[in-house]
């Protein structure tokens, strides 16, 4: 076995495939979130829907997408094969429940992943899929109607929002005089249809609260699989970990979903 | 105090084992565990039937001979000790107490309570040494070692190898242990001629025993009668990526 190998079959390895993908993971987390507070500009979607081209339209972003799905099954896949081989470190198991103080989330990492997958392939249908349904198909089939947003250059208001109706359509930006005119596909209006249910909504919520739990273990034991483990920065590390991997970032995610259903 | 157990009967590593429910009567509440099962053993000796087997050894706490898997813990419900030093105090009067062994398939049962623990053996053999010249006995803290380091060193040397991390670990993972020979000997001077080797040995070894991931859940670290930490884990993580990316020296430099 080639040296390369060894390293990332022996069961360190792997790990730190695990902590590698999740990491990256968190990364995109970050990513994602600021893009989508586009949700609550109260402009009848025009950020949010230009946000949604600039992402699957610009190349490097694009490339980052890729990386990014093929971390979504590696990071399964791991996950699995590593489960199964602890499962076969402890063929009989104990018959009295364990009392050994640890955390919740850290027994129950599986679990919570295999909640947030089950989210990530619902999520990717309704957004990803359907945003793309048209390229897929190569016909001007437009599951996602387009919008047309008129601003006034001068004083950056926003001066109409039309639903066009169902045509042959590009995203485009042009400008007559004082007058900017934006045509894109509307998603946010997807998003509105999707989040006035409020089992959807549940779900949601739900799926974010695995996220939280989730990070609040992974986060720092990824950096523990790293071998980070430095006195000094270990506190950081759990610190961010703690309050922006499993509060802030969860509930920003949280919000958009409850806050459509109640107030929009 | 009069208890009722539930102990683990098991011939031998061939047959399949039971729970055998038996009375622990009139047992003094400061009696050590081992102790108890002394009592409980001559009756059954008495009895003509055979005593329950159990690993013990120097009774202390100090030679990592006991296991016992009790009520759910390695070395029961106390922290930082080993069965030996659990004492029948710590349970309650007319209580019930599941004794199971450590389940891994890395440490398969010998007979009832006591498994074969030689894969720690095999993996300390692996790289858990360090190199000495013979010649001149060397004058004693000739090689000067900042005190932190040596406290920290003395600290992960201080594993007697009992298995309560593994016991203890959902995965059956031994990285815990692993981590503790391998960080007791890499933070020191003496270590460093095998230090890179040295941690890809005994990971290797580890692997091949069949025990499972970490998944830096801390049950280990919570279970370990000698309080080894689980930083001992990352520093092995640390050193054996170095050892595997950075470094120029591959496994069996040294190990053969």
């Amino acid at each position: 076995m080639s040296e390369f190998k060894q390293t990332f079959n022996s069961s360190l390895g792997k790990k730190l495939i695990m902590a590698l993908t999740g990491l990256f993971l968190c990364t995109f987390l970050i990513v994602h979130l600021s893009g989508n507070l586009a949700l609550f500009k109260h402009d009848n979607g025009q950020a949010f829907n230009a946000y949604a081209n600039f992402m699957t339209h610009f190349p490097p972003i694009r490339v980052v997408s890729y990386l990014l799905y093929l971390s979504i099954l590696v990071h399964t896949i791991y996950a699995i094969v590593l489960t199964v081989s602890n499962r076969k470190a402890r063929p009989i198991g104990y018959a009295s429940a364990t009392k050994s103080p640890v955390s919740w989330s850290s027994k129950n990492m599986g679990l919570l992943g295999s909640i947030l997958l089950l989210f990530i392939v619902i999520h990717m249908k309704d957004f990803w899929f359907k945003y793309h349904q048209d390229d897929f198909a190569g016909k001007s089939t437009n599951v996602i109607p387009f919008k047309e947003y008129k601003t006034d250059l001068v004083t950056g208001k926003q001066l109409s929002a039309r639903d066009l109706p169902p045509g042959d359509y590009k995203y485009a930006i042009y400008t007559e005089g004082s007058v900017e005119t934006m045509v894109a596909k509307d998603l946010n209006q997807t998003v509105e249809v999707a989040f006035k249910q409020w089992w959807y909504v549940a779900f949601y919520v739900i799926a974010l609260g695995a996220l939280s739990f989730h990070l609040l273990h992974g986060f720092q034991s990824a950096f523990h699989t790293l071998g980070w483990v430095h006195r000094k920065y270990k506190p950081i590390i759990y610190f961010i970990g703690t309050w922006l991997f499993a509060v802030i970032i969860p509930l920003g995610f949280a919000a958009m979903p409850v806050i459509y259903f109640f107030c929009r | 105090m009069n208890l009722t157990l539930k102990v683990w009967r098991q011939k031998n590593a061939q047959t399949s084992g039971k729970f055998v429910t038996y009375k622990a009567e009139s047992i003094s509440e400061d009696m050590s565990f081992l102790e108890m099962l002394d009592v409980v053993n001559e009756s059954l000796t008495k009895k003509g039937e055979e005593p329950i087997y159990f690993d013990h050894d120097c009774r202390e706490g100090i030679c990592g001979m006991c296991s016992l898997y009790i009520n759910g813990r390695p070395h029961g419900p106390k922290r930082a000790i080993t069965t030996c030093q659990l004492h029948m105090r710590s349970f309650k009067d007319g209580e019930t107490i599941t004794i199971e062994p450590w389940r891994a398939a890395a440490f398969p049962v010998i007979k009832d309570l006591a498994v074969d623990r030689s894969a720690f053996d095999r993996i300390q053999q692996a790289g858990g040494y360090v190199s000495i010249n013979t010649g001149g006995v060397p004058d004693a803290n000739e090689i000067p070692i900042p005190k932190v380091i040596a406290d920290e060193a003395f600290n992960s040397a201080t594993c007697i190898g009992c298995g309560a991390c593994v016991a203890a670990c959902k995965n059956a993972s031994a990285m815990l242990f692993v981590s503790a020979k391998v960080s007791q000997l890499g933070m020191l001077p003496q270590g460093q001629p095998e230090r890179w080797s040295r941690v890809q040995s005994m990971v290797a070894q580890m692997d091949e025993e069949g025990f499972g991931n970490c998944t830096n859940t801390g049950a280990c670290e919570a279970e370990c009668p000698k309080e080894i930490s689980l930083t001992n884990i990352g520093r092995m993580n640390n050193d054996f990526f170095s050892a595997k990316l950075f470094r120029e020296e591959g496994v069996h430099d040294h190990a053969q």
